[in-house]
């Protein structure tokens, strides 16, 4: 298992705060420093999903309109690019993180990012599934193991059948 | 939570989200990064990727459902969190956590609480399964 990429980012308050909002976490530990619930040094704290949002400081990031290249959102039409496959993007099917220690702003983080393990499901509602699994370890500016997130992606030959 | 307040076999319930509202997934996008028009854009979902529009980031159904954990053990108490997305979520989806205590036990001196988890929608469909564990308080 070989690194494949790393990607560098600061944990600032003002984005977990966003990010709690955004999952509609209210809780002052996430936006009030020393005021949280629960929270015996009086700092803020991530939540647990927080090291997701390494996504914003992907320079490869994929899902994310880059300088010069195509998107593939609706713009004037349905989809910016042509001939796109209908199912265009890799749903989410499984993520798992364990914690060596919270995430708390004030961190940089460096994520280094491995590739697990594929395999392949036939599936009535979507026809054959393609599975990848991603491992990325969460390591501090100290060098110390924060956290490892598990994700595993699949690729579904059909749109999911609502039925 | 205390270890003396809790036992295997207890639950916890929490509605995490009422009505999902659409700015909630724009929400998401804008503060995880993860810009999917899947999640944002209704066009593309029906007209170019065969959707019948928007739905959730799973992501988003997880950090919802994380809330619940978060709740019990305290952000920085948890030490592992993880998750299979068994159906996608919808705009107007309510969403109902349930967190059931499945061990109590010491780690590294420590006493720890493993809890399953599992969030269904206002069909009783699952949408969330899985487990969690943190550190109790002595």
């Amino acid at each position: 298992m070989s690194d494949e990429k790393t990607v560098t980012f600061p944990v600032e308050g003002t984005h977990v705060m966003m990010f709690a909002r955004s999952i509609g976490d209210y809780n002052p530990a996430y936006h009030d420093p020393g005021k949280g619930e629960g929270n015996p040094v009086g700092a803020q704290v991530a939540p647990p999903t927080f090291p997701q949002a390494v996504a914003q400081f992907d320079p490869e990031y994929p899902l994310r309109i880059k300088d010069g290249e195509a998107w593939f959102g609706s713009g004037g039409s349905p989809s910016g690019i042509e001939g796109k496959p209908a199912t265009s993007g890799g749903l989410h099917a499984e993520q798992h993180f364990e914690y060596t220690r919270p995430v708390r702003p004030g961190d940089v983080l460096t994520a280094r990012y491995s590739q697990g393990e594929t395999w392949e499901k036939e599936s009535r509602r979507a026809g054959k599934l393609t599975f990848t699994e991603r491992l990325v370890d969460y390591y501090d500016q100290d060098g110390n193991h924060v956290c490892r997130a598990r994700g595993v992606g699949v690729r579904t030959e059909r749109p999911v059948d609502q039925g | 939570m205390k270890a003396s307040e809790i036992s295997v076999g207890q639950t916890f319930e929490k509605v995490v989200v009422e009505d999902l509202k659409r700015t909630q997934l724009v929400m998401y996008s804008g503060a995880s990064g993860d810009y999917n028009p899947l999640h944002t854009d209704d066009l593309y979902c029906k007209e170019a990727a065969g959707y019948p529009g928007v739905f959730a980031h799973g992501m988003l159904t997880m950090g919802m459902t994380g809330t619940l954990v978060t709740d019990l053990f305290g952000a920085e108490n948890v030490r592992k969190y993880g998750v299979r997305f068994t159906n996608q979520v919808w705009p107007g989806d309510t969403l109902t956590a349930t967190a059931t205590v499945q061990d109590i036990r010491d780690e590294d001196g420590r006493p720890v609480a493993e809890i399953g988890i599992e969030t269904v929608n206002q069909d009783g469909k699952t949408v969330v399964l899985g487990s969690a564990t943190g550190l109790l308080e002595d």
